[in-house]
């Protein structure tokens, strides 16, 4: 091991951060348990879901990346890799929830889903089918993630092209895998919480959320390394690939938006009792002012920001605005799940921040470190520009 | 040999982007500003060397989407509340969400119209006769070969020095541009 570069220097400490951070929320997470265990699952669910979207999106934005090429994705590379290596623990911070799944799902509870017209969605909610289908998601995410990470790991050691074209060949599948699992598992975890109510778009919605919310995990690490190598060096003095990640989000916020008002209009429109009841639910008791943030801060505000050049162009704006985006990520995802608990009125108990506070310093520990495992930038990868030879490159072992 | 009157500029050519861009930094420290550069693909920090300043397009292209989507929505509101107030399906007349899409539709429309034409007036084409085409095989610019004019209109120009100058930069050829 050769001495610690700079920018492994501060990745160490934010480990050590993070790590702090997730033990004690861990701990008043547990605490919490005990007390309410009704709230507990239910601010872990919303912990997860969180968490989770961040790997899934790094997922769907690597195999983008292998498919299209770009400058973008060389840059965010190695820690859209490192945040996929987190589904397979995810996947056991997950078991807990599918042991408390009746302290959040109304349809766990005997004669939720009553009469003729419910007899497929009792079949489909079962526990052992709701159960079976989660391991299969799981399993599929990781396979993806596993593979994803050792062609990458292949490509840097090995002269020859066999695994960058492995990687091209296998990103179209492996992305139509990922829509539909991140569909039906958002269709499984988050739109059965209102077993009644369904949307096709639903798990789009969540899937482009994802997206934003990886694209923002990975540009804040790099901008937060702007000063150290090797990102001084490919992002130092070429704002125009500032200028490109900047659009990548402007990008993501507004297909976020457009996915999102696709839904509502057409529920509005249709006007029917069964589909507004989930709207009727978060927009009303105070949840509306909850949206109406949602729609100001996390569309026209990012949105109009982010249509001016200078802005994408400097890196402390941008990172305050990826930082912002994320916060409003999570302020989407209680809007989402919290009225299906409370459809009366406007609540957030302390386990809903302290939750995600605590799985965030044991995610972000896991994905620091996996981070730290590796160069910051790939090796062999054919889409590298030119000026790769950077103070400090480590050769190729 | 043609008169300076009627003389466009001096037009170096290279055979690759980095000896061009390193030109267009000598030639833009020496003081040279009016010139341009003319390669087959972009090429990254060339503007900036030529001194392109950042135009009004930009400011104009959103005029335009605004006016898009302002008339969009009241184009909209017009006539479904004031000229043909209907009722469907008990909806009240002011339906904002039914007016978006074609209210986002037509600041797309109108942003992109007022770019392609804005972009048009601004470039003053369509342009039928250009000095710099009289440059000997300068129809390489679209396929593998970068050329950087200095124009005669520039303070600092000078038939013989810029023609020196040029030269120093080893250039493939230089050669002058009639008007």
């Amino acid at each position: 091991m050769t001495t610690a570069t700079p920018a492994q220097r501060l990745l160490t400490r934010s480990q050590r951060t993070a790590l702090t951070v997730g033990v004690a929320g861990a701990l008043a997470s547990i605490v919490g348990a005990f007390f309410n265990p009704d709230q507990f699952f239910r601010s872990y669910l919303i912990a997860l879901l969180f968490w989770l979207g961040i790997a899934l999106g790094s997922l769907g934005l690597l195999m983008i990346y292998h498919l299209v090429g770009g400058t973008w994705g060389f840059i965010l590379r190695r820690i859209l890799e490192a945040a996929t290596l987190t589904l397979p623990l995810l996947a056991l911070v997950w078991l807990p929830l599918a042991l408390g799944y009746q302290h959040i799902y109304p349809w766990a509870t005997a004669g939720a889903l009553a009469g003729a017209e419910a007899a497929h969605r009792r079949t489909y909610l079962s526990f052992p089918f709701w159960f079976g289908r989660a391991v299969a998601y799981w399993l599929i995410w990781s396979v993806i993630a596993y593979v994803l990470n050792r062609l990458s790991r292949l490509q840097d050691q090995a002269a020859t092209p066999v695994p960058t074209a492995r990687l091209v060949r296998l990103s179209p599948p492996g992305l139509i895998l990922l829509v539909l699992t991140v569909s039906f598992a958002w269709i499984d975890w988050v739109m059965s919480l209102e077993p009644d109510w369904y949307s096709t778009i639903f798990g789009f919605i969540a899937l482009v959320g994802h997206g934003m919310a990886a694209l923002c995990f990975a540009l804040i690490v790099v901008l937060l390394l702007i000063d150290r190598e090797p990102f001084a060096t490919l992002l130092g003095d070429k704002p125009s690939r500032l200028n490109d990640l900047g659009n990548l989000l402007l990008t993501f916020v507004m297909l976020w938006a457009y996915t999102s008002f696709s839904q509502f209009l057409i529920i509005w429109y249709g006007n029917l009792q069964r589909e507004t009841v989930w709207y009727r639910h978060r927009m009303a008791g105070a949840w509306e002012y909850v949206a109406l943030a949602l729609i100001v801060l996390h569309f026209f505000v990012p949105f109009l920001l982010l249509l001016s050049r200078s802005i994408k162009r400097r890196p402390q704006i941008l990172l305050g605005l990826a930082a912002g985006l994320l916060l409003m990520h999570l302020i989407d995802i209680w809007w989402q799940v919290l009225p299906a608990f409370h459809p009366t009125g406007l609540s957030l108990h302390w386990q809903d921040i302290v939750a995600p506070i605590a799985l965030g310093g044991l995610w972000l520990a896991a994905s620091l470190w996996l981070i730290q495992r590796r160069p910051l930038l790939a090796q062999r990868d054919p889409h590298a520009p030119q000026l790769v030879a950077y103070a400090g490159a480590e050769p190729a072992t | 040999m043609i008169a300076q009157s009627q003389l466009y500029g001096l037009m170096a050519e290279w055979d690759n982007p980095d000896d061009l861009l390193y030109a267009a930094q000598q030639a833009s420290t020496e003081g040279f500003r009016h010139m341009d550069a003319y390669t087959p693909f972009p090429v990254e920090g060339l503007p900036e060397a030529v001194g392109c300043r950042p135009t009004r397009l930009p400011f104009l292209v959103l005029c335009g989407g605004l006016f898009g989507g302002v008339g969009g929505f009241f184009m909209q509101y017009y006539a479904n509340v004031h000229a043909y107030p209907l009722n469907v399906g008990g909806r009240p007349f002011n339906s904002w969400p039914a007016f978006v899409p074609i209210t986002f539709e037509l600041t797309i429309l109108c942003a992109a119209l007022t770019a392609v034409f804005g972009m048009l007036i601004a470039n003053g084409l369509p342009m039928p006769y250009h000095p710099v085409f009289n440059a000997p095989h300068f129809e390489r610019a679209s396929r593998n070969r970068f050329f950087l004019c200095i124009e005669a209109t520039d303070p600092h120009f000078d038939r013989s020095k810029t023609r020196q100058f040029l030269e120093n930069l080893r250039p493939q050829s230089v050669s002058e541009v009639p008007c």
